[in-house]
């Protein structure tokens, strides 16, 4: 009995390594087509567009869905996209769009000036019977909450004719067109909406160039190529997989054993290795994004203007870069980077200089220094990929002038909820730009409408008046010369009063397989796949 | 008798599962809710105005106290309902189950390669004591047992996947393949349907993580064998067999190791549990969508219903495991008998 037992799991094991042996090497069976796989580092959470806040489920809604305008391929400014042209009143009140004629959504339903009232609608107004399966968070926060709310940027919209449709605003937005061509506020098929709202971030329906076929959870999502995409010849390619990989070692690992294709979130050391592989290439982008050490100007004694100019030059931003970056970044004079436009060239930065920020000091009534606290963030962001790292830097020259940090960390929800209630004394924090909009980082970050806890934005807790003022009269307008003269203003002043230091504007790394063509990275890291192909 | 008193005691265990149970949601609530930060932020995004933060937290009924919040998720709970997801808006009792059976899938293949080469190991070094053989055996076991997982992961991918492309470097089927879970358990689905590449590409996927995974309870295994088997070995009816002739091999298989059970399948037992809940650096690294890698997201997210009905599924597990192992024992060992106190 025991004896036959024996022979028994021998034999499965037998048979089992006989299966592995014969078969090993047959893994990609009956896949001719062209398959590819992007790896990143997380799910996406959900995939309706509008029900998200986070880049990895974006990265995938955007191949599915498509809005009325969009981002140029390479820089931020406004193109034709299911609309093909627009006008708008003089007043900036009425924004009338013309609709390209003959799409289809991939569940047959035709797109029309109905479908894009339709979206709208779901989205502002709260009690409509398909406001559901999420919070719609970026809707009200571009455009000022939601129907009925003080704020709120749009009356109506409605279908005038078959493909003509009517924005009415309660008052004119600046950044109106730069907002709607954020990915997030992609046109879904009313008719699947319809059939289950909830459902519809599981099950997504646009007029993109990828169909949506399958997801496993926390592994991978796989999308069909749109036979019936409008542009004719697009896409490439027949599948696309995004492939969650976690650890930045790992997925590297797995571009280097022809497991995936292309990847994101590449570790700054690593960089070097894909340039001098001959089977990868590397892909750079200029980020849309800002990283800074806020300075908490309610707290002694950063309330001294001279004492922030202070910490300004005592910091060593090449340093930092060559350190922690790379080299893939640039450094940070302003808040927002010079890929934006208004953005003022003329603003020198305050130079590292030991000595003038001693002299600083004293003149501020500190000749002997003080001590902080340093809040240094430990979640790698793209525009920070080792915060506690570049704190423990940036203290080592603290120290030179006297200013003695005592550098705290916590996990990143901790760490969000104690800087937005203005604990800290002085944080290190960033900043990633979602509409290419000077508005999305000077107002969000700086102004005091900002900085009411607990979720303050503007964690420098700077309340200038003079600002206020600059960036309400370049909301409401919409000539964007006028705009960009405006925010040089603002940078100036924001300048002037140094509420943050600010670091460095990340460059963003991707790294793919040398046979990837057709890949042009774009600033506010939208991926443009459906140029893709593989040789 | 012995059967009724068996039974009797197995309901009496499972009827302390109860209070267990109870304990452990409200040590997890308590601690999900004493760490600051809230789920509200995650879905509002980093952007979000304090008003619409504000509105998220009372239609999740965030803003009312933690005593009444414990109430709602508990009668949930009474009623079978685990919760549903704050952030993919997905009930928890649909979305937990192919994490459920990957994490178990991924346990049960390195605790085959654990109990495997652990007493294997603990056997050689017992049979020959104080020899080379015991002192490598020993030496494989410390080291395995001091080796961070995800150090020996990394390590593991870079050697066998890269260098020398032996194996897939991550998750558990070739991304290309077109493959829909059944059961979401891979080798069980693909021998459901037939298909044999499936099925030799989710063994390659399933080697490198279970094999890191597997390496410390190994090692513990090993240790625990070698010491239990060492005491066995001194009895008398050891010497007894092997004086009536009976080949070493049966010596040791047959008469020792059975013996030397017990504390082994005891260790087993908590080994199991541990992976089960401990897979995250591994589910990380191999990129295994698991159960641990579900928890560990929700807790950054603060996604509370999935803390809370994640480590009470995992809890239950655990317990029942344990429940089994010590039924076990009197499977085993006759000697051993429930009931009586």
């Amino acid at each position: 009995m025991k004896r036959k037992a024996w022979i028994l799991a021998f034999a499965l094991v037998f048979a089992l390594s006989s299966i592995l042996v014969g078969c090993a090497g047959n893994n990609t069976a009956g896949s001719k087509a062209k398959t590819f796989i992007y790896g990143r580092g997380a799910d996406s959470k959900a995939l309706d567009p509008i029900q998200v806040t986070d880049g990895e489920s974006i990265k995938v809604a955007e191949q599915i869905f498509e809005t009325l305008v969009k981002y140029k391929k390479e820089n931020t400014e406004v193109e034709p996209g299911l609309a093909e042209s627009w006008e708008t009143s003089k007043d900036g009140l009425v924004w009338t769009f013309k609709l390209r004629q003959g799409i289809k959504f991939h569940d047959g339903t035709p797109f029309n000036a109905e479908a894009v009232a339709y979206n709208f609608n779901r989205w502002m107004d709260k009690s409509h019977p398909e406001h559901k399966g999420g919070e719609f968070p970026y809707y009200g926060y571009m455009f000022g909450g939601y129907k009925g709310d003080k704020g709120h940027v749009i009356k109506s919209v409605t279908a005038v004719d078959e493909y003509t449709v009517k924005f009415e605003l309660n008052f004119p937005q600046g950044p109106f067109l730069s907002n709607l061509a954020m990915p997030v506020f992609g046109i879904a098929s009313p008719t699947a909406v319809k059939k289950d709202p909830v459902q519809f971030n599981q099950n997504p329906v646009g007029t993109g160039p990828f169909k949506f076929k399958n997801w496993k959870k926390n592994d991978s999502i796989t999308l069909e190529k749109n036979k019936d995409y409008w542009q004719k010849g697009y896409p490439k390619l027949d599948r696309l997989i995004f492939k969650s990989i976690p650890d930045n070692s790992a997925r590297f690992t797995a571009l280097q054993s022809g497991d995936i294709d292309m990847m994101d979130g590449l570790n700054p050391d690593d960089v070097k290795l894909v340039e001098s592989n001959k089977q990868l290439q590397l892909f750079k982008q200029a980020g849309m994004n800002v990283a800074y050490l806020a300075l908490n100007t309610e707290k002694k004694p950063l309330d001294h203007p001279k004492v922030r100019q202070a910490l300004n030059h005592a910091v060593n931003k090449e340093g930092i870069i060559k350190s922690f970056y790379a080299d893939l970044a640039v450094p940070a004079v302003n808040p927002m980077p010079d890929i934006i436009w208004g953005y003022n060239k003329e603003i020198k930065d305050y130079e590292y200089d030991l000595d003038k920020a001693k002299q600083l000091l004293a003149e501020a009534g500190y000749p002997n220094g003080f001590e902080i606290e340093f809040y240094a963030m430990t979640e790698p962001r793209p525009y920070m990929p080792n915060g506690k790292k570049v704190a423990e830097y940036m203290a080592a020259d603290f120290e030179k002038i006297g200013v003695k940090t005592k550098i705290v960390t916590y996990d990143w929800q901790t760490y969000l909820d104690r800087t937005g209630k203005g604990e800290h004394a002085m944080a290190l924090f960033g900043w990633n730009g979602d509409n290419g909009d000077p508005d999305n980082f000077l107002y969000v970050l700086l102004d005091k409408d900002n900085t009411r806890t607990p979720d303050a934005g503007n964690i420098a807790f700077y309340k200038s008046d003079e600002l206020h003022e600059v960036l309400i009269q370049a909301q409401r307008e919409s000539d964007q010369s006028k705009r960009s003269e405006l925010y040089m203003k603002a940078q100036e002043i924001i300048k002037k009063d140094a509420p943050w230091v600010p670091l460095v504007h990340a460059t963003v790394p991707f790294a793919a397989k040398a046979g990837v063509r057709g890949f042009v990275p774009h600033p506010t890291g939208s991926l443009n796949l459906h140029e893709v192909d593989l040789k | 008798m012995v059967k009724t008193e068996m039974l009797a005691y197995t309901i009496r265990r499972i009827l302390m599962l109860i209070p267990v149970l109870i304990g452990m949601s409200i040590i997890t609530f308590a601690i999900v809710h004493a760490i600051p930060g809230d789920p509200a932020k995650t879905i509002a995004g980093e952007k979000a105005t304090p008003e619409q933060l504000q509105e998220i937290r009372e239609s999740l009924g965030l803003d009312k106290p933690a005593y009444i919040q414990y109430f709602h998720y508990l009668g949930d709970l009474l009623r079978g309902d685990l919760g549903t997801s704050l952030i993919t808006k997905v009930p928890i009792s649909e979305e937990i189950g192919p994490f459920l059976a990957a994490t178990a899938e991924l346990t049960a293949a390195s605790m085959l390669i654990a109990v495997f080469f652990g007493v294997n190991l603990g056997i050689l070094s017992a049979w020959r004591q104080n020899s080379w053989w015991d002192y490598s055996a020993m030496l494989i076991a410390l080291i395995g047992v001091s080796m961070p997982v995800f150090w020996l992961g990394l390590m593991e991918q870079w050697f066998f996947a890269q260098e020398l492309g032996w194996f897939p470097s991550n998750g558990r089927i070739d991304a290309r393949m077109e493959f829909e879970g059944i059961t979401h358990f891979y080798v069980i689905d693909s021998l459901l349907r037939g298909d044999y590449a499936a099925l030799s590409d989710v063994l390659m996927h399933l080697i490198l993580p279970a094999a890191a995974l597997g390496t410390i309870p190994m090692a513990i295994i090993a240790r625990m064998t070698r010491s239990s088997m060492l005491e066995v070995m001194r009895s008398d009816y050891i010497r007894t067999a092997r004086a009536k002739g009976l080949s070493e091999f049966w010596v040791i298989y047959k008469h020792t190791l059975k013996n030397a059970c017990i504390p082994v399948l005891t260790v087993v037992g908590l080994q199991l549990g541990l992976l089960l809940g401990g897979a995250v650096l591994t589910e990380t690294i191999f990129s295994w969508p698991g159960v641990g890698r579900y928890i560990y997201d929700a807790i950054n997210s603060r996604n509370y219903p999935v803390i809370q009905s994640g480590i009470l599924v995992l809890a239950t597990i655990f317990v029942v495991i344990n429940l089994i192992v010590d039924l076990l024992y009197a499977w085993i060992d006759p000697r051993i008998q429930y009931g009586k106190e």
